[in-house]
């Protein structure tokens, strides 16, 4: 009886090892292959965003230069007030809130000036929030979009969600010729789990004429230059060889996309991130 | 032999075998000893019931207007395999029974379903009607075992839909044989409400399992409907905890509320000193204090708690002493009066609740917040030959609150038909109560001199009373007992 059961996890262990393996091996599913790590963040001290990586994204868009609503009629006002971004026991927690004016709050925090790179592996672990209105993201800009503005900078979304659609994420790539609605995306349903009940890891890794998108351990979609041509009769032009990125993560509240908050929507809700990290 | 008895063992000691368990690991288990689970069958019906009883589908009783025709299985139209579940749900005027459901029962001692975490099926109707679906229900359980009903208010489609009913704590479903529960009833084309105009329709249901989707959220659960109740009691009193459910959110981003038993609950009461409260949500209240219960499934705090303000043993009003023989009582524990007291025949809008509540045996009426209500009883009573009526009274509202009791006599028709015959009046209580004290009042009955809201212009007839009628400017909350004429 004994003997069995040790043959049995033996076995597993096999099969497991022949999985990874395998992995590795398929063509199609390189999942990700950098593993010099250049800059992480555990978000491990309590208090604000480690402020050597982190700076702010502040108001709602004007001081920016763009129309009220970040460009995109969204709805909240970004704050740097600790009840919209902290670091509490080990985690990075950016929360959404109704103001008692009946407005929104939130935040949004980049690495802008503080940590660019181009190309890499560019990985967060994250559990996202829930209700029609919401509208987090992790996401790269073009470092160079104060002066060349988007999208001829370009914007590299690794992971895109809407609070009504708990299953779903998308990945996606604005462009000169290929932005806001007519951007390069794609989809990825878990069909047996939700984004907003458990941790999951979003990455890239993005090299040459390449981006790599992945959930977890699936990789599922890859663009390049040929791809961008295509989709857009070659008018597209690729953007993603030219200067390093710094990375945007936020929730937006309202907008184009994903619709106002409705009855059932709850606040304040939340986008707990566990790490950030950054490899070549 | 041997097997025998290491079953009796593994049933009175699961615990303690569990712990033998755990410390021996590196020796074999008797091969006598089974693990203590049920089947854990997922199917339901797929194209044929799937373990359930013989009869498959036990019907609500039709002596409460249960329709056992419409049940059956359909080969043609199905979503998959060869045959789907058909329910014609009849029309609410049909005579063999207005409504249909029931429950289907697993054949054995039950199954353990806690590797799943919901309850599917795909299904469509003829319209968009109304189906409550669940799981849970099974009829032969006892009162005293807990009790995991879960049921939801669904809508179909005229095209097939997959429908998903989650289970609130997927520990709990250890042997449950309750595995499928529907009730529906006519279609209302007008959307008037239930008014006996429901047309019959059809419904299909395929594919019905049990399966761990992994995409169901529970946002909250709640006890109370989720309302925060506060409520003043007496040390004695007993209370059930109910409207009893979970908020889920579902895989494609819409909400779902389910109603459950209080299987899933713990309940906990802040200070157990002023009240316990039982693991199915029986509340007892001991002594004076407040305390507040509140609920749980697992260990996410359900919304919704009620605060119990409990003052001291509950005081009745002071018994009557007039013999029987000289009263005609409307409502007393002392005297045999009129039969079917229902003490709210018709009550205003904006009443809140009308009961029955006892105390040492001995009951009395309830009324909160009302605006008005009438208290009636079967045919009529003559009081012309008694000069005075008495009704005990305990103010529970603020003290100011307004109070006036009307006599409604019907006429001699004996038929509440307006004032051809009949005649009311009322007379004003409100500078006689006591806040929290019984106080019992005395009046001439040639005092009904006020105009009464119905439209009566005062000094009723005594002849025929049909009603005394409880009116209330401002919502007085108020106990009554010992209404009676002499």
């Amino acid at each position: 009886m004994k003997k069995i059961i040790k043959n049995n996890i033996l076995a597993l262990a096999i099969i497991s090892s022949f999985v990874l393996v395998s992995c590795d091996n398929d063509e199609t599913q390189t999942v990700a292959e950098l593993t010099n790590l250049v800059m992480a963040d555990e978000f491990d001290i309590d208090g604000a965003p480690d402020s050597s990586i982190w700076t702010y994204d502040l108001g709602d868009g004007t001081q920016q230069g763009l129309p009220s609503g970040w460009g995109n009629n969204e709805l909240q006002v970004y704050t740097d007030n600790s009840e919209n971004v902290e670091v509490q026991n080990g985690l990075l927690v950016i929360t959404a809130r109704e103001a008692s004016s009946g407005g929104f709050t939130s935040a949004r925090i980049k690495t802008q000036g503080l940590f660019e790179q181009q190309y890499g592996r560019f990985e967060a672990r994250i559990k996202l929030p829930q209700g029609k209105g919401l509208w987090p993201a992790f996401w790269l800009l073009g470092s160079d979009c104060d002066t060349n503005p988007w999208p001829a900078c370009g914007e590299i979304d690794i992971m895109e969600y809407l609070g009504d659609n708990p299953t779903s994420i998308f990945g996606t790539v604005h462009g000169p010729g290929y932005s806001g609605g007519e951007s390069i995306s794609k989809e990825y349903v878990l069909t047996d789990n939700r984004f907003d009940t458990d941790f999951h890891i979003f990455g890239i890794e993005w090299s040459p004429n390449q981006i790599n998108y992945y959930v977890d351990d699936v990789l599922y979609q890859t663009i390049t230059p040929e791809m961008v041509s295509d989709e857009t009769d070659g008018e597209g032009t690729w953007v993603f060889n030219n200067q390093p990125f710094y990375i945007i993560l936020n929730i937006a509240v309202g907008g184009n996309l994903p619709g106002s908050p409705d009855a059932n929507t709850v606040f304040p809700q939340r986008m707990l991130v566990d790490y950030v990290r950054v490899y070549n | 032999m041997k097997t025998l008895n290491n079953k009796i063992l593994k049933i009175v000691f699961p615990t303690a075998l569990l712990l033998v368990t755990m410390i021996s690991c590196e020796r074999e288990l008797s091969e006598d000893i089974e693990p203590a689970t049920f089947p854990n069958t997922a199917e339901i019906f797929t194209d044929a019931p799937v373990g359930l009883t013989d009869q498959f589908f036990r019907s609500f009783d039709p002596a409460a207007g249960a329709n056992t025709d419409g049940f059956g299985v359909d080969n043609i139209t199905v979503y998959e395999g060869s045959a789907s579940i058909r329910i014609d749900v009849p029309a609410s005027n049909d005579p063999n029974g207005g409504f249909i459901g029931g429950v289907f029962e697993d054949r054995g001692d039950g199954r353990n379903l806690t590797g799943y975490d919901a309850l599917t099926f795909w299904a469509k109707g003829t319209t968009s009607g109304t189906v409550l679906v669940g799981f849970g229900t099974d009829f032969d359980k006892l009162e005293t075992e807990p009790s995991y009903a879960t049921n939801a208010s669904i809508q179909m489609t005229t095209g097939w839909k997959k429908y998903t009913i989650p289970i609130p704590d997927t520990s709990k479903l250890v042997q449950e044989k309750g595995m499928f529960l529907f009730s529906a009833g006519g279609f209302d084309p007008l959307g008037d409400g239930p008014n006996g105009n429901e047309v019959a329709w059809t419904f299909w249901i395929d594919e019905l399992r049990f399966e761990n989707l992994g995409t169901s959220r529970l946002i909250n659960p709640f006890i109370l409907a989720g309302q925060d109740v506060v409520d003043n009691q007496f040390s004695g009193a007993t209370l059930q905890i109910d409207a009893l459910g979970a908020n889920f959110n579902l895989a494609d981003g819409q909400n779902l509320s389910v109603l459950t038993d209080s299987g899933y609950f713990d309940f906990e009461s802040s200070d157990t000193t002023v009240a316990t409260v039982t693991s199915s949500g029986f509340v007892n209240v001991i002594s004076p204090g407040t305390t507040t219960i509140t609920g749980s499934i697992g260990n996410q705090q359900a919304i919704g708690s009620l605060t119990i303000n409990a003052s001291g043993p509950f005081v009745n009003a002071t018994d009557p002493t007039l013999p029987q023989t000289d009263v005609i009582s409307i409502y007393s524990d002392f005297y045999t009066g009129v039969t079917g007291l229902n003490p709210g025949v018709f009550a205003g809008p904006n009443t809140t609740s009308i009961s029955i509540q006892s105390s040492a045996g001995n009951d009395h009426l309830r009324f909160e917040s009302i605006d008005f209500v009438g208290i009636g009883w079967d045919g009529t009573v003559n009081a012309t030959g008694e000069t005075m009526v008495h009704i005990d009274v305990q103010l529970t509202s603020a003290s100011g609150s307004n109070l006036v009791m009307e006599l409604l006599d019907f006429g001699l028709d004996d038929i509440d038909n307006g004032f051809g015959d009949g005649s009311a009046g009322g007379f004003n209580l409100s500078s006689q109560l006591i806040q929290n004290q019984w106080v019992g009042i005395d009046i001439p009955l040639n005092g009904f001199t006020l105009g009464t809201g119905g439209g009566g212009s005062g000094n009723p007839n005594l002849g025929n009373i049909g009603n005394i009628i409880l009116v209330s400017s401002n919502g007085a909350s108020f106990l009554v007992d010992n209404i009676y004429f002499y």
